[in-house]
């Protein structure tokens, strides 16, 4: 069957869909599939750097009542229950109960030293209903600070490193969720994706990355980093399995105004293995000077399998690209100055304890940003400025109207569009870090889609010098049916639902 | 051009204390980037209207009842300074000034 895992995989890189039907059959507890997890978290501790936090005590707690549950046969109609999983340390995990005591809840740092040891006093939507889902939460992984890098070397805590090859990075910056899973630590995780944050990460990682539609799912408990953008969803070793955590994430939440009201399909039930007669546009402007030559390949190759598959392809144009990531550059630094203003060393987080005003804020916030946040709150309060709005912030959105039209205008005559995540594999840790612009130019591919607010995922289509290689589909508004349809359905025949760093075999 | 004057203006502006060899490298940088996105100007937006965000909502209103929120205690966990049930702050007005 679609999903199903082959004997010589050890359990802990079996898919959710894999392993669910034997908890199902009972055949595996989930408390064995917590501890097959924990084995590689710790195995693997120092190695890569997955995991910011781990709640080793309340996720076998968690695991046992999911197996009473299935005992009992409850399992029916609830693909998540007993599957452990991790959040990208962005999401927050309530940790104080109502008087203010740590209630064994897991810390949310967002990667940053200024929100060292911070204890949400609520829960991110995402952990409420993946609890009510019946998923195990095992930790909180690693990322780029506040979600903003494609290498995961912003972290206050030290850079993940690419399960595939330690001395690369693994993208981000949900670079510890895309490893999470790549690794064997965690059947999925849920990272955020603001341009590229989790599709380029699955890209370099080998895995599969979801962003939905901006809309489909809340982002109540979601650190901010740029607010018209940010968007959440899942890493995972099936396209099946990112349709069934899609189906526990999706809905509104009147917590956030930004959720809509759109019915959410069965995103699994939809996966046909069948793309006869669809149209899917290769926008030309994807396929940029400066690609690595492996990755054109690969992802070449994969749109001829999905032609081969009877899908008809159509070289489609999106003018507006190359404009892309100045769009970007403008508008994401902007929503985070405003979003990063709260963080003042008053109310929560790491405070320089300076008695004059002043002080204590220039400190607070010299002390505990990195450099990259530094930058784009720089970016963001210089294109926010007087006498700079309408040149920079203005023109921005009125670009970002133009590149919405365009995606508009193709969808209407193409189901979803085939193009590559990143132009690159994953590249050496330090190779980028001296160069900002050249850092961002691994997003190039994914921002524009941010940009629209549309549905995108990346789904394996091979290696490149032995590295993982990602094809990104992208669809229309709400449509994550259709690009979970097409990713599947390539998925099924490409040959590369096992793959798997060489590492994870042990 | 950025000059070192306005980075370190815009630093003023976001509270941001930098250091004199983070300036150096700031304003560099910050040249740099703007460099690459001065490219928007190139773009013809006379009739075209600014896009905040991209769903078709607005004014997203709910029922004005009141409802819980976190507790007192749970909002002051977190504080770096508490004097009792309050954050303490800086002083932000004197006596006599």
């Amino acid at each position: 069957m679609a999903g199903a895992t082959s004997e010589a995989l050890p359990l802990a890189d079996r898919t959710i869909t894999d392993v669910g039907e034997r908890l199902r059959g009972r055949e595996v507890s989930s408390r064995e599939l917590v501890e097959t997890c924990l084995t590689r978290i710790r195995r693997d501790a120092q190695r890569l750097n997955t995991f910011l936090a781990i709640g080793e005590e309340a996720a076998l707690a968690a695991s046992d009542v999911a197996d009473a549950a299935l005992s009992r046969g409850h399992g029916t109609n609830r693909p998540l229950l007993g599957i452990p999983y991790a959040l990208k340390d962005i999401f927050v995990t309530q940790a104080l109960d109502e008087d203010g005591r740590p209630n064994g809840g897991l810390p949310t740092t967002a990667g940053s030293r200024i929100l060292a040891g911070y204890r949400s006093p609520y829960a991110s939507d995402a952990e409420e209903r993946l609890r009510a889902a019946g998923a195990v939460l095992l930790g909180k992984t690693n990322c780029d600070e506040f979600a903003m890098g494609s290498s995961n070397e912003n972290s206050a805590y030290g850079p993940v490193r690419n399960a595939w090859d330690e001395t690369t990075v693994p993208g981000g910056s949900s670079g510890g969720s895309s490893t999470a899973v790549a690794a064997g630590q965690a059947y999925f995780a849920l990272g955020t994706d603001t341009g590229g944050s989790i599709r380029q990460p699955a890209s370099l990682s080998g895995v599969i990355g979801l962003k939905p539609t901006y809309g489909r799912v809340s982002r109540y408990g979601m650190v901010a980093f740029a607010s018209s953008l940010d968007q959440c969803g899942p890493f995972t070793r099936s396209v099946r399995d990112s349709a069934l955590v899609l189906r526990a994430l999706a809905g509104h939440d009147p917590r956030d105004s930004t959720s809509v009201e759109e019915s959410v399909p069965d995103y699994a039930a939809a996966l046909s293995g069948d793309v006869h007669g669809l149209r899917l546009g290769v926008p030309r402007e994807y396929f940029v000077a400066g690609m690595e030559p492996g990755v054109e390949a690969a992802v070449r190759e994969g749109i001829r399998v999905l032609e081969g598959l009877g899908a008809e392809i159509v070289e489609v144009s999106l003018p507006s690209t190359d404009k892309g990531l100045a769009t970007y550059y403008i508008i994401a630094p902007a929503e985070a100055s405003a979003n990063l203003a709260r963080y003042d060393g008053i109310r929560y987080g790491f405070s320089a304890g300076e008695d004059e005003l002043l002080a204590n804020y220039l400190r607070t916030r010299g002390e505990g940003f990195g450099p990259e946040v530094k930058r784009r709150i720089m970016l963001g309060t210089y294109a926010l400025s007087a006498g700079y709005y309408d040149a920079y912030y203005v023109k921005a959105q009125q670009v970002r109207t133009l590149i919405k039209a365009e995606f508009d205008q193709v969808l209407t005559d193409v189901d979803a569009l085939l193009a590559p995540t990143s132009p690159s594999v994953a590249f050496k840790i330090g190779a980028k870090t001296d160069d900002p612009l050249l850092m961002y130019l691994n997003d190039a591919c994914t921002l524009p889609v941010n940009i629209a607010g549309l549905p995108g995922v990346s789904v394996p289509c091979g290696l490149a010098d032995g590295l993982p290689v990602g094809l990104q589909v992208i669809g229309r508004a709400f449509d994550e049916a259709t690009v979970l349809r097409v990713a599947d359905a390539y998925e099924r025949v490409a040959g590369f639902a096992e793959l798997r760093p060489p590492t994870a075999h042990d | 051009m950025i000059s070192r004057e306005d980075v370190e203006h815009v630093a003023a502006l976001a509270r941001l204390g930098l250091t004199k060899s983070e300036l150096d490298r700031m304003v560099g940088q910050l040249n740099r980037i703007l460099e690459a996105i001065a490219q928007l100007q190139d773009v013809d937006t006379s009739s075209v209207g600014p896009t905040a965000q991209v769903i078709p909502l607005e004014n997203v209103m709910r029922d004005d009842v009141p409802r819980p929120g976190i507790s007192r205690e749970a909002g002051l966990a977190n504080a770096p300074r508490t004097e009792g049930a309050l954050l303490r702050v800086p002083l932000i007005l004197e006596e006599g000034r």
